[in-house]
C-alpha cells in the first residue's frame, strides 16, 4: 500500500507539472479545476480502471467519462502518460488546428469516451453505458467524474434516479467537490448540502473522502460497489488548484492564465513536493 | 402509425437482441406487449427526456441500437441539446421517435404540438429525418431507421391515419415517392399531412387540373436530384407540411430551388404560421383553422396556379 501511494504521488506530481505547462503555453485551461482532480485521476488510471492503451476500444473495458469537460487538460495529461497517444501531442494544446480543445472530444484521440463541455451530460450517458454492460453480462464498470457546480443540473439527478431504480452497481459517480463554481462559492450560489444525504436518498451507496488522500482514495476505489445492488457515489472533498499554493482556493484562477514568472514559480513549488 | 411502429419494432426486437426501446413514460396501451415479450430490451426512464437521450447515447456507444420514444414535442424540444451534443456529435445509433406529429394532439394544447420539430432537427449535422405518411410507411421507416446505425428523428402521426400505400411500399431513404402522377403541378408533402395532399389533388383533378403528389418521407437528406428535376420541368411546386413554414420541408425545397440558375417553377410553401394557436379543438378543426384540409388546400393551390 505504502509503495503504491508513493508511486501514485510521483505520477500525480508529473501530471500536475504537465497541466501547468499546458495551461501556461496553451492558455485558457481552467487550471484550478484540473489540479483539483489530479489525485483522483491518478488513482483511477493507475490503479482502478481496467483499460489497455493498446486496445482503447476493447468491448469489456472499464469506461471513464470526464463529465466536467473543462478539466480536459488533466485528462489529456493522464491519457498521454498512460500511452493512449504520444506525449508530444500535449504540446499542441492551445495551437491552431489542435485536436486537444479546452473540452475533450470523443473520436479525436483514443481514450476519450465522450465529448463533454456542456455540463450535465456525463452521468446520463454513463448510466446508459453501465446499463449496456449489465445487459451484455460484462463485469466492467463505468466511472463518471462530475464537478460540484454541475450538480445544479436536473439531468444529473434524473440519471441518479434511474441508476438507483435499475440497481446499476457497476456505475460510479465521483464528484469533485472543490466548493467553487463559476461565480464563487457553491454554498453562496446553489448550496448542495446536505450533499451526502442527497445521493444516499437517491439510492446510491455513498461515501465522502478526502480527494487528495491517496490512501483513502485507494481504499474506497477497491470497495466498489459500496453497497450491493446500488450505484456508488464518491463525494471527493478537494481543493481547487491543489498543489500550487498561490492557485489554491482562488476563484480568479478559474479564468486567468499564468505569467512566465508564475509558471516558473508553480513548477518550482511542485518540484519540491 | 404508432401501432405500425410498435408492431415492426417488436418483430425487429425478436431478431436483434441489441435493439432497445426507451420511453419517457408514454405509450400506455401501446408498449405493453413489447415490454412483456422483451423485458431486457424495454426501459421506462420516467418523465425525464434529457436523461432518456443521454442513456440512449450511452447504450448506443456500447453497441446497442436504441429507439427513444415520447410525444414528439417532448422528444424533440426538451432534450434538444442532448440530441445535438450526445446523439449527433457522436453519430450514435439512436432513433428519437416523436409521436403525435404537428397538431395531432389538438385538444391537448400548444405544449403538446410538435410544430417546430422538423425545423430544429434539420439543422443538426448527422441527423436523418423520417416523416412517414401512413402506417405502411411508418413500418418501413422503423425498419430502415434500425438499419442506419446513425442518428434518426422518426416523426410519427398518432393513430388512425388512412393507408396511402399497399402494405409494403418500395421506398428508399432520401428518395421522394410518387403517390400520384399528373402533369400540371407537383405537391411535395411530408408526414401525416400527405393524405390531405393526396385528397387535395383528387379534388383539383375533378376541376380539370391534374397534378403529382410526392411523399417526401425523408426530409433530411432531402431528395435534391428530384427537386431540381421538378423545378426544371414544372411551373408550379407546392410543399405541404404540418410544421412551421420556418425551416421545414418548404425551406429545404426553397434552399435548393433558390440556388438554381435556370428554374421554371414557382414555389408555394404551405405549413403552419409563426404563431401559437389561440383556439383549440380536434386535429381536423385545427387543420381547418390553418387551411390544411383538402377543401382549403385545393382553394389555395387553385389560386396559386391561376395567379402565377
Amino acid at each position: 500500500m505504502k509503495r503504491t501511494e508513493e508511486y501514485l504521488k510521483r505520477k500525480a506530481k508529473k501530471l500536475r507539472k504537465e497541466i501547468i505547462a499546458m495551461s501556461f503555453k496553451g492558455r485558457g485551461a481552467h487550471i484550478t479545476s484540473c489540479l483539483s482532480v489530479v489525485d483522483l485521476l491518478a488513482v483511477l488510471f493507475y490503479q482502478a480502471l481496467k483499460i489497455n492503451p493498446k486496445k482503447p476500444n476493447h468491448p469489456r473495458r472499464d469506461k471513464f467519462i470526464l463529465s466536467k469537460g473543462h478539466a480536459a487538460c488533466a485528462l489529456y495529461a493522464v491519457l498521454a502518460h498512460k500511452g493512449f497517444f504520444p506525449k508530444e501531442y500535449l504540446e499542441t494544446y492551445g495551437c491552431e488546428g489542435t485536436l486537444l480543445g479546452a473540452h475533450p472530444e470523443h473520436g479525436k484521440l483514443p481514450g476519450i469516451e465522450l465529448s463533454t463541455g456542456s455540463l450535465g451530460h456525463g452521468l446520463p450517458v454513463g448510466t446508459g453505458m453501465a446499463l449496456a454492460e449489465k445487459l451484455n453480462g460484462h463485469n466492467s464498470k463505468t466511472f463518471v467524474l462530475l464537478s460540484d457546480g454541475e450538480c445544479d443540473a436536473g439531468s444529473v439527478w434524473e440519471a441518479a434516479l434511474f441508476a438507483g431504480q435499475n440497481k446499476l452497481d457497476n456505475l460510479v459517480a465521483i464528484v469533485d467537490y472543490n466548493k467553487f463554481q463559476a461565480f464563487g462559492k457553491i454554498k453562496n450560489i446553489i448550496n448542495l448540502e446536505p450533499f451526502f444525504d442527497k445521493w444516499k436518498s437517491f439510492g446510491w451507496g455513498t461515501k465522502e473522502v478526502d480527494g487528495h488522500n491517496l490512501k483513502e482514495l485507494l481504499k474506497v476505489i477497491h470497495s466498489i460497489p459500496l453497497m450491493k445492488n446500488k450505484p456508488t457515489a464518491i463525494i471527493a472533498h478537494t481543493i481547487s488548484g491543489k498543489g500550487v499554493s498561490f492557485l489554491e482556493n482562488k476563484l480568479e484562477w478559474h479564468y486567468s492564465n499564468l505569467s512566465e514568472k508564475q509558471y516558473k514559480k508553480a513548477i518550482k513549488e511542485l518540484d519540491t513536493l | 402509425m404508432r401501432y405500425s411502429f410498435i408492431q415492426e419494432l417488436t418483430e425487429l426486437a425478436a431478431k436483434n437482441r441489441d435493439l432497445i426501446l426507451l420511453t419517457g413514460d408514454l405509450g400506455f396501451t401501446v408498449f405493453e406487449d413489447f415490454a412483456k415479450k422483451y423485458p431486457r430490451q424495454f426501459f421506462n426512464v420516467g418523465v425525464a427526456e434529457s436523461n432518456m437521450i443521454g442513456i440512449a447515447t450511452g447504450l448506443a456507444l456500447s453497441g446497442k441500437t436504441v429507439f427513444a420514444y415520447s410525444i414528439a414535442s417532448f422528444a424533440s424540444f426538451r432534450p434538444y441539446e442532448f440530441i445535438r451534443n450526445d446523439v449527433c456529435l457522436h453519430k450514435a445509433s439512436v432513433v428519437v421517435v416523436g409521436s403525435g406529429a404537428g397538431l395531432s394532439y389538438g385538444e391537448a394544447g400548444p405544449t403538446h404540438f410538435a410544430t417546430q420539430d422538423i425545423s430544429l432537427m434539420r439543422s443538426l449535422p448527422n441527423m436523418t429525418i423520417l416523416c412517414p405518411a401512413d402506417p405502411p410507411e411508418a413500418r418501413w421507416a422503423t425498419r430502415e431507421a434500425a438499419k442506419l446505425k446513425s442518428p434518426v428523428y422518426l416523426r410519427l402521426g398518432k393513430k388512425g391515419e388512412p393507408n396511402l400505400h399497399h402494405l409494403s411500399p418500395k421506398l428508399k431513404i432520401g428518395k421522394g415517392h410518387f403517390i400520384k402522377n399528373g402533369p400540371d403541378f407537383v405537391i411535395i408533402g411530408t408526414g401525416n399531412i400527405v393524405f390531405n395532399a393526396y385528397e387535395t389533388a383528387k379534388i383539383l383533378e375533378k376541376s380539370g387540373v391534374s397534378g403529382s403528389v410526392i411523399s417526401m418521407h425523408t426530409v433530411k437528406p432531402i431528395d435534391k436530384k428530384l427537386v431540381v428535376e421538378l423545378a426544371t420541368t414544372h411551373d408550379h411546386i407546392i410543399t405541404i407540411e404540418e410544421n412551421t413554414v420556418l425551416g421545414g420541408l418548404g425551406s429545404a425545397v426553397a434552399e435548393i430551388i433558390s440556388q438554381m440558375p435556370n428554374k421554371k417553377a414557382k414555389l408555394l410553401i404551405i405549413g403552419l404560421p409563426d404563431t401559437f394557436p389561440h383556439k383549440l379543438g380536434s386535429h381536423n378543426y385545427l387543420r381547418e383553422v390553418y387551411g390544411l384540409t383538402p377543401n382549403k388546400l385545393s382553394g389555395r393551390i387553385k389560386k396559386f396556379l391561376s395567379e402565377t
